[in-house]
């Protein structure tokens, strides 16, 4: 420790000698920057004074794209935006669709998205806590994890025949029945993962280090989180119960059963918890989905072409990362005259600044952890 | 291929929403906000509507003089309480007189509902910023600049984002070539500017 006596002599020396701001270049190949994230941080000694992002490598004009194919080709885009989580983007994709139509999804169809929706929550929060833990140093929480979403890309394959980038969903509904064995090795799924969300609780939630690492760094209010547009676990993690599966269903949401869960402090921690707790929620959503799963077609009648009539539309859902949503301008043909996608990695990380200033150099890494980016969705 | 095309439209929609929808058929959608809007600043919406009265389309189409103190007002007015903004993003029609439509899409977490504020622009004419209502508009309006070539009053930082800084031109405008060379411009930066 530094007496007081010794912070005189220190202010002493650097009046003499000055001080001078560091700046260090975080990125874009560093691990921790979970893809090609570059921050330019402005340091004075170890604490963060001030940060840029530098984005825009992985832009591939997405939306320009979007603008110039039918409405059904774009499926597969969506899948390359938040590659983590693809099927939740195509159903993204496809209920902002259908909101320009009346068609009515069936049932069955509506429970698969669900279904396949939260499978793919469970694939994204374990790469998150994978990569998280990582950073903050616990390997074997990594292991573990990437054995789990093994598992889930594993029924993927099983039912659309891709693993990472499934083009899951069509506009109307599913392209065909998923197959039975989908559903038996989703149970067997189901009925494991509970004990392996406890596994990964017993080596991080009462870990000393992670809670030194987590707890009080990081912290945002809820005002701030709503002032900076934050979306998904993070506003939760803040205390504001705000999930759109609740506040805006669709899919087969309005007949399930789950609990949203909140943060107190809005720390990494509660963050951490947050994201846990929805894991097992998750596993809850599933698990009605199969108890309840209705017969039936899995696609309505649907014309040839596609062709909303003019008009302009705004449909968001829940994505593990935050409010994923598209903004569709129809002028009445094939293909869409404006799509903007709405990016919570984008949107999420323009509060990395906020976030980050004032804290040490070494809590920068946890927080780009905790806010959970994808790149690919980020420069679209 | 109009023997194609299926209509649906006498279908009733099963989807969970479609209760709300139905009420309102009776009274168009966001009159209780537009009341909000004009009781302070009488004639500020310029037109109103929403893509088949769906409640969450609401549009209201504001003058550019007036969308700071409107989105302020929208903001803090206890019965609209739109603290979120979702997203900002604008969209080029070339032929039209005002060819830019700059769109804010608001979200109010306490009555759940959502609007779609609309300010028409010229080629050229800078739009006030909003990054001081909602901070998470500064990085919103730096794409926008970046992507459409508009330009914000008192923004804090207008740069590019997405592209690099030196990039000529502006993708997301309806004449922006989707193939060959085009207007792509990009030249190599010097050492100086970089920096180096």
């Amino acid at each position: 420790m530094v007496g007081v006596a010794n912070v005189s002599r220190i202010e002493q020396q650097s009046t003499v000698h000055g001080t001078e701001e560091l700046v260090i270049n975080m990125g874009p190949q560093h691990p921790s920057t979970h893809g090609v994230l570059r921050v330019i941080l402005k340091l004075d000694g170890e604490t963060v004074n001030d940060l840029d992002c530098d984005i825009g490598y992985l832009h591939r004009g997405t939306e320009k794209i979007g603008e110039n194919i039918t409405y059904t080709m774009f499926i597969p885009y969506t899948d390359r935006l938040d590659y983590i989580a693809a099927p939740s983007n195509n159903l993204a994709w496809v209920t902002a669709v259908e909101k320009f139509f009346d068609w009515e999804i069936p049932m069955r169809a509506q429970y698969i998205r669900s279904m396949v929706g939260e499978l793919s929550r469970i694939a994204s929060h374990l790469l998150w806590l994978a990569t998280h833990a990582l950073d903050i140093g616990a390997m074997t929480v990594f292991l573990w994890c990437f054995r789990e979403r093994e598992m889930v890309l594993d029924l993927f394959e099983t039912a659309f025949g891709g693993r990472l980038t499934v083009n899951a969903f069509r506009l109307g509904g599913l392209h065909e029945d998923v197959p039975d064995k989908f559903l038996q090795l989703t149970q067997e799924f189901i009925d494991i993962f509970p004990s392996r969300i406890d596994d990964y609780e017993t080596l991080l939630t009462n870990n000393r280090i992670w809670l030194q690492r987590t707890r009080d760094v990081g912290i945002i209010s809820a005002e701030d989180a709503m002032d900076l547009g934050l979306t998904g676990p993070i506003i939760r993690g803040s205390g504001v119960s705000w999930d759109l599966r609740r506040a805006k269903p669709y899919a087969a949401y309005p007949y399930l059963d789950f609990v949203v869960p909140v943060g107190e402090n809005g720390d990494i921690y509660d963050r951490y918890l947050v994201r846990i707790e929805e894991l097992r929620q998750s596993t809850r959503i599933i698990q009605q989905c199969l108890e309840q799963l209705p017969g039936g077609p899995v696609t309505c009648k649907t014309p040839r072409t596609i062709k909303p009539p003019e008009g302009e539309i705004y449909h968001s859902i829940e994505n593990p990362k935050g409010e994923f949503g598209f903004y569709i301008v129809s002028d009445g043909t094939t293909t869409p005259y404006r799509v903007r996608i709405r990016p919570p990695s984008f949107i999420n990380l323009g509060g990395l600044k906020k976030l980050c200033v004032g804290q040490l150099v070494a809590d920068v890494v946890a927080i780009i952890g905790s806010i959970d980016i994808v790149l690919g969705e980020c420069d679209r | 291929m109009p023997d194609e095309v299926v209509e649906n439209s006498e279908e009733t929609n099963g989807a969970p929403d479609s209760g709300e929808t139905a009420e309102e058929v009776k009274t168009p959608p966001g009159e209780d906000l537009k009341e909000v809007v004009e009781s302070a600043f009488p004639g500020a919406v310029l037109e109103q509507s929403a893509y088949e009265d769906h409640e969450d389309e609401t549009t209201f189409v504001l003058g550019v003089d007036s969308l700071v103190a409107v989105a302020t007002h929208l903001r803090d007015h206890g019965d609209s309480l739109f603290k979120l903004l979702t997203d900002l993003t604008a969209a080029h029609y070339p032929e039209a007189e005002n060819p830019f439509e700059m769109l804010y899409h608001l979200y109010s977490i306490e009555h759940n509902r959502r609007l779609r504020l609309k300010v028409r622009i010229k080629e050229g004419q800078a739009v006030p910023t909003v990054s001081g209502i909602w901070t998470s508009a500064d990085w919103m309006e730096r794409e926008v600049y970046d992507l459409f070539g508009i330009e914000f009053e008192d923004h804090p930082d207008l740069r590019r984002i997405l592209l690099p800084d030196n990039w000529g031109s502006h993708p997301m405008r309806k004449d922006y070539p989707l193939e060959g060379r085009g207007e792509r411009i990009y030249t190599k930066p010097t050492r100086k500017e970089i920096g180096d």
